[in-house]
């Protein structure tokens, strides 16, 4: 069982409240990801969770029960730092052994979860070495089987990928996730980068300056972001946000239209622009579009084979059903 | 073109290195050829360097006068005493400073290291009458107690620049794997320190061990150390370079032999961790 509800929760330092009174209920089982950009309260509000950081109010509970002035040893949850935080004088096998140390396990039960997570995380090989004789990765995965053994109620994470480069990122995503299937223990996931949050999460919690902006799963705020900030920050390449005239056409104060639902040929279309810049990727071509009358830069998505170049006039076509309507204070118009 | 002029510079810079190096090591050099010159040789000119008659004579002749294994006990005393009373209490005073700092926790370290800026001779007087009316006067507690309160200040600062290094998010992952304030320090904390405080200890015993200012003056026969020992070579009438330059050589031998075989621990205490 896993599940963690914040009610009314708030953090300031001084007189500077990061985190506004705050409400927010995990299910058992889920796997939410808070993201935002840095500095927007999502590793405070992690850390307040785990108990490392005192709440200024309002209440956590965690299987119903409060434990708003629990100390973190006695909360059940473990935790991955951005920084791996192994015990650099202990070998990867006490690494692992040590939560359990702490519980009291008995040593075979011990050793027996040991082997278990050594295989599951191809550490064998590794067991007797110290941290320091590891690579970045294989000290990831000492973190992440450090925190399973222990058979918590909820995992906490606090931007474990962000130090590895970019194929093990990709690499450590999956097998998280993987994880999750197999485990299906509550997970809490921060991060600043979008496409993590949006290829692992079941729910995502938006936040920017320690407010909530959108909770949902990643589909949702992609079709229907709740104001201007989500509909920026969600996707990449970003939404295009127009103001002005051919906003007002539509009636609204700010238009959003994805790269990937503008449609561009040579000949015809209803905006026109300057290729500035063309990313070919294969797949696909990204088009960054200047002298459009409408935003500095228009980006689009184009399928692979499309070759237009630097300085080449175009036409672009918004498929009109897929543009976002947001009123002067950036919420949504339905 | 860079290659070469990359290696004159290392060439340039090792030799600067090697003669700096020369120069400083060359008194202590000097010191021990001449425990092995007659007293004669000793007050050559010009004088002799390596081309002479190396005899013993000096130092049976100094430990038959003195006993220097009196001497040689007080220091270890002092020098140890001094050392561990002082890890005691610093201890626990650099370990708050840098896991719960506070407001002023910067301007106390400030405080604390201002006081070594002070002339020792300046506190000479009350605490010689302080010394006489506690009859700490030529005692080994005395020295241990004076000789603590003096490198106090350096433990301190060594022993919370080392604790700063431990990131705080292994005391973190300690914390959210069950271990409570005992399981944290005793598991997690000690170990990783560990290597931090052997090299205050061992800076700080030759600190202690060399120091001569309240050795000397504080102390008669009963506690005098080595300091003391060469101290009384060094007498008006002089002319006895030999036995003093013996006397000397003896008693800087224990820590030339303890320092040689611990360098990395003190290299890595005197750059105070700055270098990893």
């Amino acid at each position: 069982m896993g599940q963690i509800k914040l009610n009314q929760v708030t953090k300031a330092y001084g007189d500077v409240e990061v985190i506004p009174p705050l409400d927010l209920t995990i299910e058992d089982g889920e796997f939410t990801v808070f993201v935002g950009p840095s500095g927007c309260g999502k590793s405070t509000l992690l850390r307040m969770i785990a108990g490392l950081e005192d709440l200024t109010s309002g209440k956590v509970a965690i299987d119903g029960a409060d434990a708003t002035n629990t100390p973190p040893a006695k909360r059940g949850l473990a935790m991955v730092f951005q920084s791996y935080a192994l015990y650099p004088h202990m070998s990867v096998r006490k690494n692992i052994a040590f939560p359990m140390k702490m519980a009291g396990i008995d040593p075979e039960e011990q050793n027996r979860r040991i082997e278990a997570a050594a295989k599951a995380l191809n550490l064998t090989d590794y067991i007797d070495r110290r941290p320091g004789q590891l690579s970045g990765g294989q000290r990831q995965r000492v973190a992440i089987g450090r925190a399973i053994v222990r058979e918590p109620s909820a995992f906490l994470f606090d931007e474990p990928l962000s130090n590895l480069d970019a194929a093990l990122r990709v690499g450590m995503r999956l097998e998280i996730c993987e994880m999750h299937e197999r485990l299906k223990t509550t997970m809490i996931y921060v991060t600043h980068d979008q496409v993590e949050a949006m290829t692992m999460a079941d729910k995502i919690v938006v936040l920017q300056a320690g407010v909530i902006e959108q909770v949902g799963s990643p589909l949702e705020l992609y079709h229907s972001p709740r104001n201007v900030f989500v509909a920026g920050f969600i996707g990449s390449p970003k939404m295009n946000l127009i103001e002005g005239e051919e906003a007002a056409k539509l009636d609204a104060h700010t238009i959003g239209i994805r790269p990937e639902h503008i449609d561009v040929t040579a000949t015809e279309g209803i905006w026109q622009g300057k290729v500035a810049v063309a990313e070919h990727l294969g797949s696909d071509t990204f088009f960054h579009i200047h002298e459009t009358g409408l935003a500095e830069t228009i980006t689009v998505r184009a399928p692979g084979e499309v070759s237009f170049r630097h300085g080449d006039t175009i036409h672009l076509t918004p498929r009109l059903d897929q543009i976002h309507r947001f009123d002067a204070r950036g919420l949504r118009i339905e | 073109m860079a290659r070469a002029v990359t290696q004159n510079r290392k060439i340039i810079n090792t030799a600067a290195a090697w003669t700096v190096g020369l120069l400083i090591f060359f008194p202590i050099l000097w010191t021990i050829l001449t425990s092995f010159k007659t007293e004669a040789t000793a007050i050559a000119d010009p004088p002799v360097f390596l081309a002479f008659d190396w005899t013993l004579e000096n130092y049976s002749v100094v430990l038959e006068r003195s006993n220097y294994m009196r001497f040689l006990w007080n220091s270890v005393i002092i020098a140890g005493g001094s050392t561990i009373l002082g890890i005691i209490i610093a201890v626990p005073a650099a370990w708050s400073m840098a896991f719960v700092p506070g407001k002023r926790t910067k301007d106390i370290l400030l405080w604390m290291l201002s006081t070594k800026m002070l002339p020792a001779v300046g506190v000479l007087y009350p605490i010689y009458l302080i010394f006489i009316k506690m009859g700490l006067l030529d005692s080994r507690t005395g020295l241990v107690i004076v000789l603590m309160l003096m490198n106090l200040p350096i433990i301190v600062w060594m022993l919370y620049t080392y604790f700063r290094e431990i990131p705080g998010e292994i005391l973190e992952a300690a914390r959210m794997d069950g271990a409570g304030l005992k399981e944290e320090i005793l598991y997690v904390l000690t170990p990783m320190a560990i290597p931090g405080i052997a090299s205050t200890l061992l800076l700080n015993f030759i600190l202690a061990w060399n120091e001569a200012f309240w050795t000397l003056n504080l102390t008669a026969a009963k506690a005098a150390p080595l300091t003391a020992f060469i101290a009384s070579y060094s007498s008006p009438e002089g002319l006895f370079y030999a036995k003093l330059s013996a006397a000397s050589t003896m008693a800087i031998a224990p820590i030339l032999i303890l320092g040689w075989f611990s360098q990395k621990q003190l290299v890595s205490g005197l750059t105070f961790g700055a270098v990893k």
